[in-house]
């Protein structure tokens, strides 16, 4: 038997599994395929103190291996989250819940955090400072170390759950970004984001998407994501969730073996929505072949 | 979901008929529409279901780009992935007795399916096309097949009525309005159907198909609508054109 189970910090989770913020709504879409239960966890769509709208579309642009997207954190606001989707997903889902948290200020992080470190269910907050869809806020909190720490600071200082903060792969140097959150007091890392891209029609002679720019992420990003996580858990010592790209049981085992303790799936989710149960039930098979018993004992490389 | 491809073959020039074998019982109205996953394409393409029975199902589409080029190439015998039963379709209950379906170019297909639904609910459709000029007409023999009375204007006039379609309106009698086709077509509809009940079907770039990316977000008289997933019809009073 092969023990799929691997620890984040003092959570335990069933499998290392847990579908990307903003590639997996709040669940319900996914319930015609399959249970939810067999996920290791849920990371929810970003949310923001006010419901947004997000950009106009286009909003989605095809590359290849992989896509743009440049939603603009399009979501009904924490309090709609707390009254409406989070008791929904609830009922579907028992394990445990990641919150995605974004924000224009850190009173904004600091108020969404206030009021989803209450929820039960919720087992870590993930804090997004790398979204490169939105202007002021986002991303402009990810790439510049001290800004980084001072919204781990804030949000560390009302959080009663692990503070994980998602980090920007814009950035010259990953390395000490990660570093600056934990020092702040970071309880955990989640990297990487989409990476800034674009795609121009030739036709029309336009970019695709109506905001111009966008995040690229599927495959495409899987080696970029891979050297970031690699560095940065050579570099820390709180746990690294690690995505970017990731689409198969393979991708899954070289993500461990650079150093995270869990994964996240994102855009693999909207080509195929069956994505994780594919790379679930492929995982022991791979894992026997290289003479793993348990993912928890994969070290980093 | 796995499909067979039956049949693959050209209705003119640039437009083909696809017949595909597979589970359709995901379908529940015209107007759904597929996410066909395109062998080397990172992204699925959505394509509106023209018609389907137990078990067969028809997309009709145009090649405008490599994905769509690559789908006119399959031959029967040949499998494709598909995500079947996608987004909400004509709610036909909100159509009355003598329904207008006014298609543009590539937006007819899933017309043909809701004006046999409308015959089996013993109503009286008629049919509005509007295409660039004769070469491009598709799609209207099956029309005719039906039985249903077929309106035709071509913007070169090498075919039925000359200009676009909103200049047949007038010489037509309809209680009510569904249409697919270009944006303009339909903000045109749209300003000069008066105040019969409207449906209009909606494209927009899509990355999931199924309302979990929320890339396909349009603003709504309700609020913010996925296209893929409260769409692709909206009710006229919806739309926020204008
Ligand atoms: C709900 C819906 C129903 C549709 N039904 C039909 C149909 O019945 N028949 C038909 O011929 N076409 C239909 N289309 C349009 C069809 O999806 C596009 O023509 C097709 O995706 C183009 O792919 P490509 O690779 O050939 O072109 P490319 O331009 O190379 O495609 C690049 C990317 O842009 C996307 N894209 C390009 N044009 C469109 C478009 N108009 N709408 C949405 N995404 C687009 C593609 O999916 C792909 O991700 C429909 C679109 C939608 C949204
Ligand atoms: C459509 C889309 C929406 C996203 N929205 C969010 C978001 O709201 N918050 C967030 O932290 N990351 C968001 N992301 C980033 C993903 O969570 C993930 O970090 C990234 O896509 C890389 O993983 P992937 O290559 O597996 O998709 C989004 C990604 C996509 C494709
Ligand atoms: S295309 Fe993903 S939500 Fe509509």
């Amino acid at each position: 038997m092969t023990d799929l189970s691997v620890r984040l910090g003092s959570l335990t989770l069933r499998n290392p599994l847990i579908p990307a913020s903003g590639t997996f709504g709040f669940g319900q879409e996914f319930l015609p395929w399959y249970d939810l239960d067999l996920l290791g966890a849920i990371s929810f769509k970003g949310t923001t103190a006010e419901a947004r709208f997000g950009n106009p579309t286009p909003r989605i642009a095809e590359c290849p291996a992989g896509m743009l997207n440049s939603v603009g954190l399009q979501n009904p606001g924490v309090d709609h989250v707390i009254a409406e989707e989070l008791p929904a997903l609830r009922r579907v889902f028992h394990g445990p819940i990641i919150a995605n948290i974004s924000g224009f200020s850190i009173e904004e992080y600091v108020r969404c955090a206030e009021k989803l470190t209450r929820e039960e269910q919720v087992e870590i907050l993930e804090i997004n400072i790398s979204c490169p869809n939105v202007r002021h806020g986002g991303m402009a909190f990810g790439t510049d170390p001290s800004a980084a720490a001072a919204v781990t600071r804030a949000v560390r200082e009302v959080a009663t759950k692990p503070v994980y903060m998602k980090l920007s792969p814009n950035v010259t140097d990953i390395v000490s970004i990660a570093r600056a959150c934990e020092d702040a007091g970071a309880d955990g890392l989640s990297l990487i984001n989409t990476l800034l891209g674009m795609r121009i029609d030739l036709k029309r002679r336009r970019p695709v998407l109506a905001n111009s720019v966008g995040g690229y992420s599927g495959p495409g990003i899987f080696p970029v994501a891979l050297r970031m996580v690699w560095q940065v858990t050579g570099a820390v010592s709180v746990p690294v969730i690690g995505m970017g790209g990731i689409s198969t049981a393979w991708d899954v085992l070289e993500m461990l073996m650079a150093g995270a303790k869990a994964v996240q799936i994102g855009a693999a989710n909207l080509v195929d929505p069956m994505a994780c149960p594919h790379i679930l039930e492929s995982l022991p098979a791979e894992m026997e072949k290289l003479g793993i018993r348990s993912l928890s004992e994969i070290t980093r490389v | 979901m796995k499909y067979t491809v039956i049949e693959n073959r050209p209705l003119n020039a640039t437009v083909l008929s696809m017949w595909l074998s597979g589970d359709t019982s995901a379908f529940r109205r015209p107007g759904q529409f597929v996410q066909v996953y395109v062998p080397g394409f990172y992204l699925r393409r959505p394509i509106s279901v023209c018609e389907w029975t137990e078990g067969r199902l028809r997309l009709v589409y145009k090649p405008v780009g490599p994905g769509t080029e690559k789908l006119a190439a399959f031959k029967p015998g040949d499998d494709l992935d598909l995500l079947p039963g996608l987004g909400n379709g004509f709610d036909a209950s909100l159509l009355g007795c003598h329904p207008l379906l006014v298609g543009g170019g590539v937006g007819l297909p899933p017309l043909l399916g809701l004006c046999r639904q409308l015959l089996a609910e013993r109503r009286l459709p008629s049919v509005l096309a509007g295409f660039a000029g004769e070469d491009d007409v598709f799609l209207l023999d099956d029309f005719e097949a039906l039985g249903v009375p077929v309106t035709v204007t071509t913007q070169d006039g090498s075919r039925g009525l000359q200009g676009l379609v909103t200049n047949a309106l007038p010489r037509l009698d309809f209680d009510s309005l569904a249409a697919c086709g270009p944006i303009p077509m339909m903000k045109a509809l749209r300003n000069t159907a008066g105040q019969v009940p409207q449906l209009y079907s909606l494209e927009e770039r899509m990355g999931c198909g199924f309302g979990a990316c929320m890339g396909c977000t349009v603003q709504t008289a309700g609020g913010p609508a996925r296209v893929c997933k409260e769409g692709p019809v909206f009710r006229g009073e919806e739309l926020m054109w204008s």
